[in-house]
């Protein structure tokens, strides 16, 4: 579940930097390769934990599945604030910076 | 367990090899392609392509050290990992690392490989088109 919330979230991601941002001004570029690592390296995860409980391990039990999903709504979240924190810092479009030593 | 240390470790590496590789490129390549509805841009560096591979593992290393602490294998008192305070399960640890954690960090960069090789072919294909459109 966590891998599939990740993998969900590095696809949309993909969609909205092809469409919106081929200058890299929103740096959502940041975000994607974030989502795709984390995906790449749950996927392997994944693939050990299949080859240990083979079937079994497609059938979870409810409370793990509630609980592997909020645990990717949370690495959703890490990200986006990760994000955020980058995009503030680097201040592509000086944003930031008019905010702050703009003249009363 | 810990296997994001694997990761971590490249990351570390070829964040290290990011800065020596750019402080050696002074001016973008002299080679120039034309890259369609953009017109003409110059070669990708190198530099660039390897922070393609830091995004990734830093990135995923950082969701990934977030699970460990959601699963409270990871701890803010030394020695911050849980199975490192016992023998028996920092054996397990360590073998962990050695299985998830190096497939992790080599399927990272075996698809990043991927990546080199196409945009390599498209840049080739970009630039032998150059001269045609003259």
């Amino acid at each position: 579940m966590t891998l599939l919330t990740t993998v969900f979230a590095a696809i949309i991601c993909t969609i909205i930097w092809y469409k919106n941002d081929p200058k890299n001004e929103m740096k959502v570029g940041i975000l994607c390769w974030m989502y795709w690592g984390a995906s790449l390296m749950w996927l392997v995860d994944a693939i050990f934990e299949y080859v240990e409980l083979h079937a079994e391990y497609f059938t979870p039990a409810p409370v793990d599945m509630l609980n592997d999903f909020c645990l990717g709504l949370s690495a959703v979240a890490l990200g986006l604030v990760i994000w955020l924190v980058i995009l503030l810092i680097k201040d592509p479009n000086g944003v930031v910076k008019a905010a702050l030593f703009k003249k009363k | 367990m810990a296997c994001f240390l694997v990761p971590v470790a490249e990351a570390v590496v070829t964040t290290v090899i990011t800065k020596a590789v750019k402080s050696r490129e002074t001016e973008p390549e002299a080679l120039k392609a034309d890259t369609g509805s953009f017109g003409m841009g110059s070669k990708i560096p190198f530099s660039r392509k390897l922070k393609w591979l830091n995004n990734m593992l830093w990135g995923g290393s950082a969701l990934l050290a977030f699970e460990h602490v959601w699963h409270g294998e990871i701890v803010p008192w030394f020695p911050f990992l849980t199975a490192a305070s016992d023998p028996a399960e920092a054996s397990v640890m360590i073998s962990e690392m050695a299985t998830v954690g190096v497939s992790m960090a080599a399927l990272v960069t075996a698809v990043w490989g991927v990546m080199l090789l196409v945009t390599n072919a498209m840049e080739k294909k970009a630039l032998r088109a150059q001269p045609d459109s003259n």
